[in-house]
C-alpha cells in the first residue's frame, strides 16, 4: 500500500519533495540556476554573447589580462590594484587636463594632457598602455611622454611620434622606455645595473636602492601625474590619449588570456548547460520509454528485436564513440546534441522499464480493461504510461548532470563548440594557457564550481524524487 | 430450460497451454480446462467451485475470450465466439464482463473512482459527459458508495479493500452486461466483509437479472449466492446441480472429500480428525488418461483409467464418475 | 496456576511510522495452560500478527514501545536481553510458522538442511547429527525421508508448509505459534494439515497459538479463543462458550458472520471498518459499529472476568461480575 499512498498530484508531489532536506536543496539550487539562465539570457542576447566572446574589434582591450576577480582582495588580504582609466576626452574632470594651443603664425599647435591619479594598492600593476585618438593630415603629433612620481620625482619614459590615428603605445613593453627607467634607476642607485626592470613595476616603485632589483623592487603609494605633451601639425588637427594602468583584478569573475570577462561565460554557460542536459535527459527518456513500453507490452518478435538491438548498443563504447565522432567533424553543440541522442537511442535503461512494463501487464486492473474493450493504444497510453512515469523521473533528473560534463569534459578536449562561451571551453582555455601552472587558480576553479553547483541541484533533487518514487528507500 | 433462454452454451471447451522445455525441448500441455460442456440460461448464477489449480480462473477467462480455446464451442446469446479476433469482440465486451479476485490490483491507481467507473463507458461511446456523470453516480449508489460525489473524486488508496471491491462492482455492472463473472470476489477481503458484498451482489444479480458466474474455492458461501453449484477437479467439471441438492446428496467422491474437509465453526471439531483424502491436485501438464482424481480417491477401481462420462444421476444433477454408471 | 505455561501480562507493541504511532498490540493480557491451544482470531489488520511477533521478539526496527510482562514457566523473558532470548527462548521453548510459510523457504538450500539449520545454532549440534534429527522431523510430519534432499521449488504447497512446520519443531519447542499456517492452501491440504496438527498435539502435548482469521477453521485446535479487535483482546473465552453463545458485540457479530456449510442460518455483517491501530479513538474502540453502544462507552471499558478463564472487555457486562 505504501505506493499507493502516494498523492498524484503535482502539488503533492512537490510537498513530498520539499519535505526531504535533499530535495529541498535540491529545488533551491535549481531556481537559482533557472532564474540565474533567464536573467542572462535577456540582459545578454545569444548573438551579444558570441560576438563578445570572440572578441572582435577589441572590445576587451581595456582590460586586464588574466585578472583575477575583485573579491580575491579579501581573501588575500592585500589590496590588489584595480584598472585605472584616465581619458584625456574627459578633460576638466577631476585629475585630468588638456590644454591646446596654436602658434599664432604657423602651422602647429602645443598640446599638454596631464593626467593624475592616487595610487595606493599594495601591489604593481600588470600593464600599462596609452590608446591615441588623434586627427591629422601629413604629419603625425609628435609627443614627449613622462611620468611625476609622489615626491616630485621626474622621470622621462619616451618620446613619441604617433604611427596612426589610432595608435596604442604598448608602454610596458616599450625597450626605450625600459631604457630610460634602466638609467633613471641606476642613478637611483648609484651604480650601473644592468638587468631592465619590469616596466609596470619600475614606474610605481619605491626610489631608493631597492631599485636594484626586481625582487626588492616596492610600491610608492601616494599622487602621480603622467604627462603628455607635444607638438600638433595642421590647422584641424588634434589628440587624445587614453592612460590604461592595469590591474591585477577586474570583476566579479576575472578575466582570461584574452582579456575577457569570464563572468560572461559563467553567466552564459548556465543557460547553455541546463538546456543541454535537460534536452538530453528529456528526449532520451521519452526514446527509451517509448521503446521499452512497446517492446514490453507486444512481447513476440517485436520484443526479440529491441532486446537484441538494445544489447547491441549497450556493447558500443559510448564514449570512445563520441569522441571519435567529435574529433573527425566539427560539431556545433547542437549537433553534438543530436549525436548523442542518437548514439543512446537504444540505451541499458530500455531493459529495466520494459521489466517493469511487463509487470504492470499482469496487473490485474489491465485484464480488467480488456474486458471491457479497452484498445491496445488505450491501455498503453492511459494505463501503463502514467504508472511507469514515476519511477523514470527520478532518473531523468539525476542524468542531467551526467550530459552537462559530458559536454564540459568534450569542450574541455577541445572537441566541443568552438565559439559557444561554455564553461567546459573555459577549462579548455585555461589548461591550454597553463592556468594551473600560472597560478591562475580561479580560471579552472569557477567553471568548475558551477558545474558542481549543477550537479548537486539535479542530483539533490534525483535523490528526493527517488526516495519517494521508491518506497522502499522512504523513511519510515 | 428452452433455447431462446439460454445465454450461454459451452461445449467440449479445452485449453491447452503449451509449455516447451527450452528451445528445442518436448512440448508439453499444460491441460487447464480439458472438456467443459454446459448451459447458463439468462439471469441464472452459477458457482463454479474448485481450489487453485483446477482451471477454474481459466475457465473464466476462456469463456471472457481473455483466451482463445483451443477446442470446443462457446456460444453466446446464439453467436459462436469461439475463434472470433480481437477487433471482432467489441460488442461481446459490452455484454460480459469480470469482477476480479485482488480489488487492490483490479482498480488503477492514477484514476479517480468516477474515472474508473466511467473508462467502459467511454470506450464503447455511451453518452456524453453529462449522461456518463450520471450514470457513474448511479452506479455508485447501485453498489451504496454514498455520499456518491465524495466518493467520485476520491482515489482508490483512500478506500478500504470492501470498498474498492465495490467500485470494481459498479464498473463490472455499469454497461449492464448479460454475463459477469467473478473470479473469487471476495477471498482477498475480511471475513466480515465477505457477507456484505456477497449479499450486495446477490441483490444486484436478482435485480438487474444479470447471468453470474461465480467462481470460489469457499464452498460455504455458495448456498448464499447461486442457484446451481459446478465442482471442477484437475480442468473438469466433475458434479454440477443445484446448490441444494448438491450440499444435501454429495455424489462425486472429490465433492464428498470437499464438504467433510470444511469445517463448521464446532468446539468438537478439536477432538477429532478429518475423514479427507491424502495427497494434493494433480499437476495439470500431461496428465494421465483417466479420471483425474482416481489416485487420491478411496472408491478407485480399474475402470478409471478410462475418462468417464457425465451421467445424470437424477434430473440436473450430474456427475463424472463411473461409479454411477 | 502453577501448569500455566504462559502468562502475558499488559503486553504492549507500538509502531513508529511517518503517519504516528501504531499500537498494534495495545496492554494485551491473557495466560496460557501446557498442552492448551488458544486460538487468536480477528480482522486483518486487529494486530494479531504483531502479537506473535511480541511475543517471540522478532521486531521490525521502528519499534516506539514494547513493554509489558511475558512469563515463561514463571521467568519473565521479557527481562532477556536480545542475546540471552536468542538463545534461551526463541526456538528453543517458543517457535513459529509464519504466514505464507511456503514463500519463507529459501530456494536455495536443500530441505533437509534448512529443517536442520536452526540445530546447528540453536543447539550447536554437527551438521549428521542435525541432518538425523531433521529425517526425524520430516517423518513426524508425513513426509518420506527422500525429501532430504531435495529443494523447495520441488516440493507441492502443501508439503512446503509441512517442511515449515517440521522446522519449527526439529528444537523440541514447548510453544509454537502459528500465524496462518493454511493460507493459500487447498481446503483438502488445509484440513490434512489441521490433522497433523491436531495429531502432533496428542502425540505430543504441544501448546499452540493458533493465529488465524478464519474462524471455522480456528475451531479445528482451540481449546481457548481470543479476539482481537484493534490492538486489544476484547474478548476471551473457552471453545465451548465462544463457538456456541460468545459474549462480546463484536465476538457475536464475527460469528454471525460466518457462512456454514452444514446449518442454515441468516447471515449479518459488520457494517464500517475497524478504526486505524494509529491514534484509536479513546473509550471503546468497537463502539462506533456497536449495536449495543451506550454513552458509558466514550470510556475505555475495563475487563470483566466472567468465569475462570473467561473475560470480556465490555461496559455490558458490568453487573455480572
Amino acid at each position: 500500500m505504501s505506493s499507493a499512498g502516494m498523492e498524484y498530484s503535482l502539488k503533492g508531489i512537490l510537498r513530498e519533495v520539499l519535505s526531504y532536506k535533499s530535495g529541498l536543496f535540491g529545488i533551491l539550487l535549481l531556481i537559482f540556476l533557472v532564474v540565474l539562465s533567464i536573467v542572462t539570457i535577456i540582459t545578454i542576447p545569444y548573438n551579444t554573447a558570441i560576438n563578445l566572446w570572440r572578441g572582435e574589434e577589441g572590445i576587451w582591450l581595456e582590460n586586464p589580462k588574466n585578472a583575477q576577480p575583485v573579491w580575491v582582495k579579501y581573501i588575500v588580504g592585500k589590496n590588489l590594484p584595480e584598472n585605472i582609466v584616465l581619458d584625456s576626452k574627459k578633460a576638466g574632470t577631476i585629475g585630468i587636463t588638456k590644454a591646446l594651443t596654436e602658434i599664432p603664425g604657423t602651422d602647429f599647435k602645443k598640446v599638454y594632457m596631464e593626467f593624475t591619479f592616487t595610487y595606493d594598492y599594495d601591489d604593481f600593476p600588470s600593464e600599462v598602455n596609452i590608446f591615441f585618438d588623434a586627427k591629422y593630415t601629413k604629419n603625425a603629433p609628435i609627443l614627449k611622454i613622462y611620468i611625476i612620481k609622489p615626491g616630485g620625482i621626474k622621470v622621462d619614459l619616451t618620446n613619441y611620434i604617433l604611427r596612426k590615428p589610432d595608435d596604442i603605445l604598448y608602454l610596458s613593453i616599450n625597450p626605450i622606455v625600459s631604457q630610460n627607467l634602466l638609467i633613471h634607476a641606476s642613478s637611483v642607485v648609484g651604480k650601473q645595473l644592468e638587468e631592465e626592470l619590469p616596466i609596470e613595476m619600475a614606474l610605481f616603485a619605491v626610489e631608493d636602492e631597492s631599485l636594484a632589483n626586481v625582487g626588492t623592487l616596492k610600491v610608492l603609494k601616494g599622487v602621480y601625474k603622467i604627462v603628455i605633451e607635444g607638438t600638433l601639425f595642421g590647422k584641424e588637427s588634434d589628440v587624445d590619449a587614453k592612460v590604461v594602468i592595469y590591474g591585477k583584478v577586474w570583476g566579479w569573475a576575472g578575466t582570461d588570456h584574452m582579456r575577457r570577462d569570464l563572468g560572461i561565460a559563467l553567466l552564459w554557460g548556465t543557460p547553455v548547460a541546463m538546456s543541454f542536459g535537460l534536452t538530453a535527459s528529456l528526449m532520451i527518456t521519452i526514446l527509451h520509454l517509448s521503446i521499452a513500453t512497446i517492446s514490453g507490452y507486444y512481447g513476440g518478435w517485436v520484443d526479440s528485436l529491441i532486446q537484441r538491438l538494445t544489447e547491441i548498443y549497450m556493447i558500443i563504447p559510448f564514449l570512445p564513440f563520441l569522441i571519435m565522432i567529435a574529433t573527425f567533424y566539427k560539431l556545433d553543440i547542437w549537433i553534438l546534441l543530436a549525436v548523442i541522442i542518437v548514439l543512446s537511442i537504444f540505451g541499458g535503461g530500455i531493459k529495466s522499464t520494459r521489466a517493469l512494463v511487463m509487470q504492470i501487464r499482469e496487473y490485474p486492473y489491465i485484464e480488467a480493461a480488456k474486458v471491457y474493450g479497452a484498445s491496445n493504444l488505450r491501455i498503453i497510453f492511459l494505463y501503463i504510461i502514467p504508472k511507469i512515469l514515476p519511477p523514470v523521473i527520478p532518473g531523468l533528473i539525476g542524468a542531467v548532470p551526467s550530459y552537462v560534463f559530458l559536454e564540459a569534459g568534450l569542450s574541455f578536449l577541445g572537441l566541443g563548440d568552438p565559439y559557444l562561451p561554455t564553461w567546459g571551453k573555459v577549462i579548455n582555455d585555461a589548461y591550454n594557457n597553463g592556468a594551473l601552472y600560472k597560478g591562475y587558480y580561479y580560471w579552472v576553479l569557477e567553471p568548475a564550481f558551477m558545474l558542481i553547483l549543477t550537479a548537486f541541484a539535479f542530483s539533490f533533487l534525483g535523490f528526493a524524487l527517488d526516495k519517494i518514487v521508491n518506497p522502499k528507500l522512504r523513511e519510515v | 430450460m428452452s433455447e431462446d433462454n439460454v445465454l450461454l452454451k459451452v461445449v467440449k471447451l479445452r485449453k491447452w497451454f503449451e509449455m516447451r522445455k527450452g528451445l528445442f525441448g518436448e512440448v508439453m500441455y499444460l491441460k487447464a480446462v480439458d472438456g467443459v460442456t454446459f448451459d447458463l440460461n439468462k439471469g441464472e448464477a452459477i458457482s463454479l467451485v474448485g481450489e487453485s489449480g483446477s482451471g477454474k480462473t481459466t475457465l473464466g477467462k476462456t469463456i471472457l475470450r481473455l483466451r482463445e480455446p483451443t477446442d470446443g464451442k462457446i456460444i453466446f446469446k446464439g453467436k459462436d465466439i469461439t475463434h472470433l479476433p480481437n477487433d471482432k469482440l467489441f460488442w461481446y465486451r459490452r455484454e460480459a464482463s469480470l469482477i476480479q479476485q485482488d480489488p487492490f490490483g483490479a482498480l488503477p491507481a492514477h484514476f479517480t473512482i468516477s474515472k474508473i467507473i466511467e473508462e467502459p463507458l467511454i470506450i464503447h461511446k455511451m453518452g456524453d459527459k453529462e449522461e456518463r456523470r450520471e450514470r457513474v453516480y448511479k452506479a455508485l449508489e447501485e453498489v451504496r458508495l454514498t455520499p456518491v460525489e465524495d466518493f467520485a473524486s476520491k482515489y482508490p488508496h483512500m478506500l478500504s479493500g470492501g470498498q474498492m471491491q465495490r467500485v470494481a462492482i459498479a464498473r463490472a455492472l455499469v454497461l449492464r452486461p448479460s454475463l459477469v463473472i467473478a473470479d473469487e470476489p471476495v477471498s482477498m477481503l475480511d471475513a466480515s466483509v465477505r457477507i456484505e458484498i456477497l449479499t450486495l451482489l446477490r441483490e444486484l444479480q436478482d435485480r438487474l437479472k444479470i447471468s453470474f458466474i461465480y467462481i470460489t474455492h469457499d464452498l460455504a458461501t455458495t448456498r448464499y449466492f447461486s442457484e446451481w453449484i459446478f465442482i471442477m477437479y484437475a480442468g473438469h467439471i466433475v458434479e454440477r446441480g443445484l446448490t441444494k441438492e448438491i450440499l444435501r446428496n454429495p455424489l462425486h467422491p472429490y465433492t464428498k472429500a470437499l464438504l467433510s474437509a470444511i469445517p463448521d465453526p464446532d468446539p468438537e471439531n478439536r477432538k477429532k480428525f478429518r475423514d479427507v483424502p491424502p495427497g494434493e491436485p494433480p499437476s495439470l501438464i500431461n496428465p494421465p488418461p483417466g479420471c483425474r482424481f482416481a489416485p487420491r480417491c478411496p472408491f478407485a477401481m480399474d475402470k478409471c483409467k478410462e475418462e468417464p462420462p457425465e451421467i445424470e444421476v437424477s434430473p440436473k444433477h450430474f456427475v463424472k464418475c463411473w461409479l454411477y454408471a | 496456576m502453577s501448569d500455566n505455561i504462559l502468562e502475558v501480562k499488559n503486553l504492549k507493541l507500538y509502531y513508529e511510522t511517518r503517519k504516528g504511532i501504531v499500537k498494534a498490540v495495545d496492554n494485551v493480557s491473557f495466560t496460557l495452560k501446557r498442552g492448551e491451544t488458544l486460538a487468536i482470531v480477528g480482522e486483518s489488520g486487529c494486530g494479531k500478527s504483531s502479537m506473535a511477533k511480541a511475543i517471540i521478539r522478532l521486531l521490525p526496527r521502528n519499534v516506539h514501545t514494547y513493554s509489558g510482562e511475558v512469563f515463561f514457566d514463571g521467568k519473565d523473558i521479557m527481562k532477556y536481553d536480545d542475546n540471552r532470548f536468542r538463545r534461551e527462548v526463541r526456538w528453543r521453548k517458543i517457535s513459529m510458522v509464519f504466514q505464507g510459510a511456503q514463500n519463507s523457504l529459501n530456494p536455495v538450500l536443500k530441505v533437509g538442511f534448512q529443517i536442520a539449520e536452526p540445530l546447528m545454532i540453536h543447539e550447536g549440534l554437527k551438521k549428521e547429527e542435525a541432518i538425523k534429527r531433521a529425517r526425524e522431523a520430516l517423518k513426524l510430519v508425513g513426509i518420506h525421508e527422500a525429501f532430504i534432499d531435495r529443494y523447495p521449488f520441488e516440493l507441492s504447497g502443501g508439503m512446503k508448509q509441512r517442511v515449515v512446520i517440521a522446522m519449527a519443531l526439529v528444537t523440541r519447542p514447548e510453544i509454537l505459534i502459528l500465524d496462518e499456517p493454511t493460507s493459500a492452501l487447498d481446503v483438502i491440504t488445509q484440513a490434512n494439515i489441521m490433522n497433523l496438527l491436531k495429531r502432533l498435539k496428542k502425540e505430543f502435548n504441544f501448546t499452540y497459538i493458533f493465529i488465524t482469521h478464519d474462524i471455522a477453521l480456528s475451531s479445528e485446535l482451540a481449546d481457548k479463543v481470543a479476539v482481537m479487535y484493534a490492538g486489544e483482546i476484547v474478548e476471551l473465552a473457552s471453545a465451548e462458550v465462544f463457538y456456541g453463545e460468545p459474549n462480546h458485540p463484536y465476538s457475536r457479530k464475527l460469528m454471525a458472520s460466518v457462512p456454514t456449510l452444514r446449518t442454515d442460518k441468516k447471515l449479518e455483517f459488520i457494517p464500517g471498518a475497524p478504526p486505524s491501530l494509529i491514534n484509536p479513538p479513546p473509550g471503546c474502540r468497537f463502539a462506533p459499529r456497536c449495536p449495543f453502544a451506550m454513552d458509558k462507552c466514550k470510556e475505555e471499558p475495563p475487563v470483566y472476568n466472567l468465569d475462570e478463564g473467561h473475560f470480556v472487555k465490555c461496559w455490558l457486562f458490568e453487573e455480572k461480575r
